[in-house]
């Protein structure tokens, strides 16, 4: 849930789904001319989309379109990197994240899963339950009861609750990508980003994964960047294309998938004419 | 079909030309090794005894044992590692974790590699300056310790910057985007997994401080004293100095004396590395990605 009060003034119900019963949405994340630069290099520029709460955001695109490029910008993750350069703004939970003066708190309300799981080399139980831990929680019974739930929803409970404590970095790639999910559920963020997370996992585990998201979508925002088109169109209510740095178009992924394109280069992507 | 061509038998010819020379190179290394440890065993192992090791030096240093000068480089490299570990850690992780790639940190680095290069007799000048002379600290065991701990810092500066950038740079943005600051990212995943290359850094310098004669001889060593240090700021008798001593100072030293004495110093040497080696195997037994 997006925190009530920092955003009073910010928030814009969204007519079209308004319109069709459901209560109003809000709106999570809004990108205003956004661009990425590293260096001279520019990745990503002129973007401006809106992202609801609770729903599943896809963005699609080929290689160097960009996506990881604004997840990075969406949590300021440009700290990392010193030749990476951000314009535009960002406004989560109806604030320009550049004027979060706690960049920590923000990030704590933004999930990340990497495109390669990244089981830190702590015990299972450690890795959940570091973020709560850096949150200050402190008492055994409330970290056991986040560690057990948050496995739980990434699917992950059965096959490790009775190996809690060994290395988590020593788990398989499928299981290391859903203790990376659980972990970063267990920071109870309001946004989760998703980048390309099946590319290291076996498509059994996979579907295991998009039912867990499909789930979470009650409680969170997900951004799915995805390299796998169909996997948009399994998950996102609404997809944006990505190419070339630039955000050809945003739409209903349904729509999209039926046809109801603006851009002819976004037809022929998800027809896989390119990509 | 199958037979080998020309080409197939001259790789193959090469192949084990190249597999001779290398081994051949090894063994050259571990000769010296054999018979340095070969010779101080052999002359100085009958002279070893609890007594040799445990009783002071009598008759002009040339018999009785080596008490003294043992404990005093036991403390020497004590002082020198309390002294060098924490500062060469935290400015190795400042400069891994913390620092921008800038021209301060270039001028650091530049520093660190110049001051590695710098001989030990300098450094025992600067220990008698500013430790002996300017610190008042006068020529004591602590002055001496913290010569070495100078001396040390590069090696360990450098070791501790290479094991800590041996970490994954994922293991640190998968902790910041938990929303963790630098230091629970250092504390909590980046140190615990560069413990190793750290001790590895450890035993180079106990190594050094354990065998360095120049930088102690201006700056706490002494050429003899009968009586045991009672603090850090008393002057010591050690190990390396006392070879030395009984080896060129000192008329009428039986010939084992020496040996002995360079057996007990190699072997000071290995049982600090010894701990330093066994902690590591037991960290390295939990190892991790």
């Amino acid at each position: 849930m997006v925190t009530p009060g920092s955003d009073q003034g910010n928030t814009t119900p969204a007519p079209a789904i308004a319109e069709t019963g459901r209560p109003a949405t809000r709106i999570v994340l809004e990108v205003k001319d956004l661009g990425v630069s590293y260096g001279e290099h520019v990745a990503l520029s002129g973007v401006n989309l809106t992202v609801r709460e609770n729903e599943i955001f896809g963005i699609i695109g080929p290689a160097n379109s960009g996506k990881t490029s604004f997840l990075k910008s969406l949590n300021r993750m440009n700290m990392f990197n010193r030749s990476m350069r951000v314009t535009g703004e960002v406004l989560f939970a109806g604030r320009d994240v550049r004027r979060w003066r706690n960049v920590y708190a923000l990030r704590r309300r933004i999930g990340v899963v990497f495109p390669l799981p990244v089981g830190l080399p702590l015990s299972i139980y450690d890795n959940v339950a570091l973020a709560p831990k850096l949150a200050g929680v402190r008492k055994r019974q409330e970290l056991d009861a986040i560690v057990e739930r948050c496995l739980r929803r990434a699917a992950l409970w059965d096959e490790v609750k009775d190996r809690l404590h060994s290395l988590g970095s020593l788990l398989s790639g499928g299981q290391q990508q859903r203790l990376t999910i659980a972990r970063s559920l267990s920071q109870d963020p309001d946004l989760l980003l998703l980048d390309e997370f099946s590319i290291a996992v076996d498509p059994v585990t996979t579907m295991r994964i998009e039912d867990v998201l499909k789930e979470l979508r009650n409680e969170m925002t997900i951004i799915l960047v995805t390299n796998l088109v169909q996997q948009a169109r399994r998950l996102a209510e609404r997809t944006a294309f990505f190419l070339s740095g630039r955000c050809i178009e945003v739409g209903d992924t349904e729509a999209l998938f039926a046809g109801d394109v603006q851009d002819q280069r976004t037809h022929d992507y998800i027809t896989g004419r390119f990509g | 079909m199958f037979s080998p061509t020309a080409l197939n038998l001259r790789n193959r010819r090469r192949e084990r030309w190249f597999r001779s020379l290398f081994l051949l190179t090894t063994v050259i290394l571990v000769f010296p090794v054999v018979a340095i440890l070969g010779t101080l065993i052999a002359k100085g192992g009958p002279i070893l005894s609890l007594e040799f090791l445990f009783t002071e030096p009598r008759e002009g240093m040339t018999a009785g044992g080596i008490f003294p000068a043992l404990l005093g480089t036991v403390l020497l490299v004590t002082v020198s590692l309390l002294a060098a570990v924490p500062l060469g850690v935290a400015a190795a992780i400042y400069l891994s974790e913390y620092a921008a790639e800038s021209r301060f940190t270039r001028v650091i680095n530049l520093a660190i590699v110049n001051l590695a290069g710098v001989p030990s007799i300098i450094h025992a000048l600067f220990g008698l300056g500013a430790f002996v002379l300017f610190l008042d600290l006068g020529t004591s065991i602590l002055a001496a310790g913290l010569t070495l701990a100078i001396m040390n810092l590069p090696i360990l500066i450098v070791a501790t910057v290479e094991s800590l950038q041996a970490v994954p740079k994922a293991f640190r943005e998968a902790c910041w985007t938990m929303g963790a600051t630098r230091w629970q990212t250092i504390r909590m995943v980046v140190l615990p997994n560069s413990l190793t290359g750290i001790l590895t850094g450890i035993i180079l310098a106990v190594s050094r401080a354990a065998g360095e004669t120049a930088p102690i001889m201006f700056t706490g060593a002494a050429f003899f004293i009968p009586v045991l240090p009672e603090s850090v700021f008393d002057q010591t008798m050690a190990l390396s100095l006392h070879l030395f001593v009984v080896t060129t100072q000192v008329p009428g030293v039986p010939e084992a004396l020496p040996y002995g004495v360079a057996l007990t110093l190699v072997g000071v040497v290995l049982a600090f590395n010894a701990l330093a080696i066994g902690f590591r195997t037991h960290l390295r037994r939990r190892k991790k990605w």
